[in-house]
């Protein structure tokens, strides 16, 4: 029933090297399907941290988070795995692609791993990404032959390969310069009303988050507004 | 799994000149360890194969011994006294006793593959005024041909001339160089019991041991019969080879028993050469093995290195949807590829070494069939070789893999 794409209920978080510092205080948020949420806070508030909680990459903290309904808490390792694979996708603030790849290998590999299409398939819908972005024509260059922006929508056409609920972008525009920025800012917006995916944002860009669906502002581990 | 092996590939070749040095250390410790036990073998067969085939598994014959029960023994009656006078010795002579029903036996024995009776003599060569010493061996000249390559060790002349031809005889080398008599020239021959004959030389044997060359001869065993003024049954000695040389042993001690004559097995004739050999392999194992591990720590490094230098694609793989195990698995492909592309091109090499030294002259004049270094091209060592070479690139695979596995994608997109 629920439209909750993601659900956060409490998530606290401390860091304990060298003194235990909480970071995250009993957050709680949703994220609807379709949705374009920016959280954005000082440096050091914990939205990253949030983020990465979120991903399922971080399993070290309390309360409970569910992907799609489904509590991520205690689940195996190969399992998140899983779900990070079929339903989140991730955008950096570095572009992270592998240099060994070509573009376009890059964009096919996480629908390769999770194997619902033939190579055919997978190949031919990561072309489709491409072009969506107007990257189609460096789909066989190598990762690194690109400029930021460039390597950026490429991130961003891995993220969508799988059709993943929700996107998740850590200062996606970060790195590049306003024009750029715009274009991603486009790109996301794209997304979240084409074709009902959920975009979960960090970024300190205040311009970015004013023109998002929705703004959580974070402040020392708590969620503002 | 064909997306796992396609990553590891791909990011194989990224590295290729690391990971072809590794693949090269893994094909040199192959190489040289197939060419050592290759080399090893052959020569510890050529070395045994000196003795062994010369030597029978088991040899039947009688020791001249004390009498085990002394004149004065039977006379041992406490009240009484034995006086005893003129003791004459028995003309006992070391023949076996009732040799042909033994032959007989063994010849059913299923154990037994080939039983050859010999006659053994002492005879003076008589070489103008200077006797030289020698010891004749009747042979049944087919018999020790097919069963103890008695041909191979002719230097000069035809084993079947021995065989066929009457008073004819194969000197030893030394021997023959001492007299300096020539195929066909007649050496003059006197026995123990001071009988002459006179015998054509219709070879020269050369066994690489000098100085068995310089006291042995062979000649047909009807001719030794004769010299002795024997009759034809009149044999001293059995060889009996067997199908399984380890049974030799046990053998000997039963056919001891049964027939009641000494039997001596190749084992405790020839104890030195067992060790000899037992060394050399442990040897030839042991720098292998190291050959080996060092190869497998070359991978380790190599891996270890590429893992650190691909932190961020481990993270980017883990992010995307790749887990733990997936990562593992990749890292061990990577080190898979190394040693199993390392080992077939090591097993190449190492046949390539193998041919390259049973190709190099290696003359003796120790061993007269031998004209190259010896090789056992036994594909043993081939499977030994591979076996752990795949075995080491895993476990040097492995442990970078588990910490590739272990990497926690967040601290490293983060720590950017």
């Amino acid at each position: 029933m629920s439209t909750n794409v993601l659900e956060v209920r409490k998530v606290s978080k401390s860091f304990h090297d060298p003194v235990t510092v909480p970071v995250l205080r009993e957050v709680s948020l949703d994220v609807r399907r379709g949705e374009f949420v920016s959280i954005t806070g000082k440096s050091g508030c914990g939205k990253s941290t949030l983020l990465y909680i979120l991903s399922t990459m971080d399993t070290d903290y309390e309360g409970e988070v569910a992907i799609d309904g489904e509590a991520t808490r205690g689940l195996p390792g190969s399992r998140l795995a899983e779900i990070r694979n079929e339903k989140i996708g991730f955008v950096f603030q570095f572009h992270y692609l592998l240099a060994e790849f070509s573009v376009l290998k890059n964009v096919m590999l996480p629908g390769l791993k999770l194997g619902r299409y033939s190579e055919e398939e997978v190949e031919h819908r990561a072309m489709e990404r491409l072009r969506e972005l107007d990257m189609h024509d460096h789909a066989m260059k190598s990762a690194n032959q690109l400029s930021g922006g460039q390597k950026q929508r490429v991130a961003i056409a891995r993220s969508l390969i799988n059709d993943p609920l929700i996107i998740m972008g850590d200062e996606p525009t970060g790195n590049l310069d306003s024009r750029n920025s715009d274009i991603v800012f486009d790109i996301f917006k794209h997304i979240a009303s084409q074709h009902r995916q959920s975009l979960l944002v960090v970024t300190h860009d205040n311009d970015f988050a004013a023109r998002t669906d929705r703004t959580i502002v974070m402040d020392d581990g708590r969620v503002l507004s | 799994m064909k997306l796992l092996l396609s990553i590891a590939v791909t990011l194989l070749r990224a590295k290729l000149r690391q990971s072809i040095v590794a693949a090269v250390g893994v094909m040199f410790s192959i190489t040289m360890f197939v060419t050592l036990l290759g080399f090893m073998n052959g020569l510890n067969d050529l070395l045994d194969g000196l003795i062994l085939n010369r030597t029978p598994h088991i040899r039947l014959y009688n020791e001249l011994q004390a009498s085990p029960r002394q004149p004065i023994e039977y006379g041992t009656d406490s009240t009484t006294h034995a006086f005893i006078r003129s003791v004459k010795p028995k003309d006992e002579l070391p023949r076996l006793r009732n040799a042909t029903a033994i032959m007989d036996a063994l010849e059913k024995d299923p154990r037994v593959l080939a039983v050859s009776p010999r006659l053994v003599a002492q005879v003076f060569f008589n070489v103008g005024t200077v006797d030289l010493n020698g010891q004749v061996n009747g042979i049944d000249v087919m018999q020790e041909i097919r069963y103890y390559k008695f041909a191979d060790y002719l230097v000069a002349g035809d084993p079947q001339d021995l065989a066929t031809g009457n008073n004819t005889i194969v000197l030893g080398k030394g021997l023959a160089d001492m007299m300096e008599a020539g195929i066909g020239e007649v050496v003059q021959v006197t026995t123990a019991t001071g009988e002459r004959t006179m015998l054509r030389v219709s070879g020269i044997f050369q066994s690489g041991i000098a100085d068995y060359d310089k006291v042995q001869c062979y000649a047909n065993i009807k001719t030794v019969q004769k010299l002795l003024a024997r009759p034809g049954s009149y044999y001293t000695d059995i060889n009996v080879k067997l199908h399984d040389l380890l049974t030799a042993p046990a053998l000997a001690k039963e056919l001891s028993a049964r027939f009641d004559v000494d039997a001596l097995d190749v084992q405790t004739a020839n104890a030195q050469f067992e060790t000899g050999s037992d060394v050399r392999n442990i040897i030839s194992y042991a720098v292998g093995m190291v050959l080996l591990i060092v190869a497998g720590f070359g991978i380790y490094n190599i891996l270890n290195m590429m893992i650190y230098e691909k932190l961020d694609a481990i993270a980017i793989l883990k992010a995307t949807g790749f887990s733990g195990s997936d990562v593992r698995r990749i890292f061990l492909m990577l080190s898979m590829i190394i040693g199993v592309l390392g080992a077939v091109s090591g097993l190449l090499g190492g046949f390539a070494m193998q041919n390259v030294i049973d190709n190099i002259p290696f003359v003796t004049a120790a061993l007269p069939t031998v004209k190259t270094f010896p090789i056992d091209y036994n594909p043993k060592y081939y499977i030994i070789a591979v076996t752990f070479a795949l075995l080491t690139t895993w476990v040097a695979g492995w442990f970078p893999a588990r910490k590739a596995s272990q990497v926690d994608p967040v601290e490293i997109i983060r720590g950017k």
